[in-house]
């Protein structure tokens, strides 16, 4: 269950990890799936699309924390709207002038950040409630926890799909990519492994936790 | 800041204040998009540069030197005579200033999306001598193979171009044929699996090498030297 914090939260470790497993943004809470499939046929697209948005997260998060007290309710969602569209615009510009090569891979995907519901939501539920510091720190968790996110399905559909990761080969040549991977279908089937994966590794932990609380009982 | 003061103010934002944060928050976010913009403007017409003159380079092997000349409708002129608007051809040159060849862009509908390539032709061959994807969308692991399968960009190493006797159009249309078939040099030896992303190249180069490589010839003295 996502906590939504109404009062100022301090820092602990906690805050920052949130985004990583608990709430992991794609695992856990399920949003932003339109980038998760479409730009994740590849490690180099993932992570660039990861450090893009972990980019506007913190960004607009700290214009969010720090106007938090100024920005009327009836026209904060403009307002947050606003600044999330102004750092998009600017990380397009930066993507292009690093590199056109990744900026035509990620293709209308770097605009389409504005609507990734993870930053609006942290916006909403978290920056605009928030220090800056937490909101930083939360922020780049969440971060990281969507770029991991992303790197998951990266490797797995460009090492299968291609045979190579991060563009270097893996496999030898006798290796048949399934191209079927690098196809968005092979995004569906990627992200339902790796979310069986999560809910079975979850599932564990909770009947092992279980047991232990059980033995204790048992044992005192 | 008392609670009561706050509980009383809550529910009646003054219109000014929503007006004011608004406008405040859309200054400066147009401030910071212009800095962004004007900052990185340069650099992004410089990759752009870069990224065409390489594509330039590729399919005008030995080249190094660019000047760029518009066809405008039967007639050659230099990219930055006034009024000149039509399709944009590179003229590539040796490091000794002689023509090495011209590149041409040519685009057609393929499996996913429209192709756009870029192609080098060589006059003292007569023959287009290389050929380089800049834009699609075709299906990995099938169309996408006219970008990179070294047999197929082998068939544009030294591809048949000759103008006719009239000099109006190519003596043999350019044509893909199916893979493994190709008997004459002006024939394109398609991709087995891929065959309509390679009939969209052969279709593309025909339509745009009947057009352009006429004019080419005959203007090739107007090319001939990078100055
Ligand atoms: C999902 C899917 C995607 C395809 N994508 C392409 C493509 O991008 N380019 C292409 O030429 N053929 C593509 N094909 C195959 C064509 O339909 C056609 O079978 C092939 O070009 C014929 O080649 P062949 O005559 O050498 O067998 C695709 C087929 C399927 C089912």
């Amino acid at each position: 269950m996502p906590t939504l914090p109404n009062q100022e939260e301090k820092v602990t470790l906690d805050t920052f990890l949130r985004g990583l497993w608990e709430e992991n943004p794609v695992f856990v809470m399920l949003l932003g799936m339109c980038p998760v499939l479409a730009v994740t046929n590849s490690v180099r697209n993932a992570l660039a699309m990861g450090l893009a948005t972990t980019f506007v997260l913190l960004a607009s998060g700290t214009l969010v924390s720090l106007l938090r007290k100024l920005i009327p309710k009836q026209v904060r969602i403009a307002a947050y709207i606003v600044i999330i569209a102004t750092f998009v615009t600017i990380v397009d510009y930066t993507i292009q002038a690093i590199s056109l090569d990744l900026y035509n891979a990620l293709g209308a995907f770097i605009q389409l950040i504005v609507v990734n519901c993870i930053i609006l939501g942290r916006a909403e539920a978290y920056a605009s409630k928030q220090r800056l510091g937490a909101t930083l720190v939360n922020g780049l968790g969440m971060g990281i926890g969507f770029t991991f996110a992303l790197l998951c399905l990266g490797a797995v559909r460009e090492l299968l799909g291609n045979g190579t990761l991060l563009g270097l080969q893996v496999f030898s040549d006798q290796f048949q990519p399934w191209v079927v991977m690098i196809l968005p279908p092979g995004g569906f089937f990627v992200l339902g492994a790796w979310l069986l994966l999560f809910a079975w590794l979850r599932q564990r932990r909770e009947r092992r936790l279980l047991e232990q609380q059980g033995a204790s009982v048992h044992g005192r | 800041m008392s609670s009561e003061a706050q509980v009383q103010q809550a529910p009646v934002t003054p219109s000014f204040a929503m007006l004011r944060t608004l406008g405040s928050i859309a200054t400066l976010s147009g401030l910071l998009v212009v800095l962004v913009y004007h900052f990185t403007l340069p650099i992004i017409a410089e990759n752009q540069r870069i990224a065409i003159e390489k594509a330039i380079f590729q399919v005008v092997p030995g080249a190094v030197s660019r000047k760029d000349f518009i066809a405008v409708g039967d007639r050659l002129l230099p990219a930055d005579s006034e009024g000149a608007q039509g399709e944009r051809i590179y003229a590539a040159y040796a490091a000794d200033g002689r023509l090495r060849g011209v590149a041409l862009q040519a685009a057609a509908q393929g499996y996913q999306d429209v192709i756009k390539v870029l192609y080098g032709y060589g006059p003292e061959c007569q023959c287009i001598i290389g050929m380089k994807v800049l834009k699609m969308a075709e299906t990995p692991g099938l169309g996408d193979k006219i970008a990179s399968d070294p047999g197929f960009l082998r068939n544009f190493e030294a591809l048949d171009a000759q103008v006719d006797a009239g000099g109006a159009g190519l003596a043999h249309p350019i044509v893909t044929v199916k893979h493994g078939a190709k008997t004459e040099p002006w024939q394109i030896d398609a991709i087995s699996g891929a065959t309509v992303s390679s009939k969209a190249i052969g279709r593309m180069l025909n339509a745009s090498a009947q057009h352009l490589i006429p004019l080419i010839q005959r203007d090739l003295a107007l090319l001939q030297h990078s100055n």
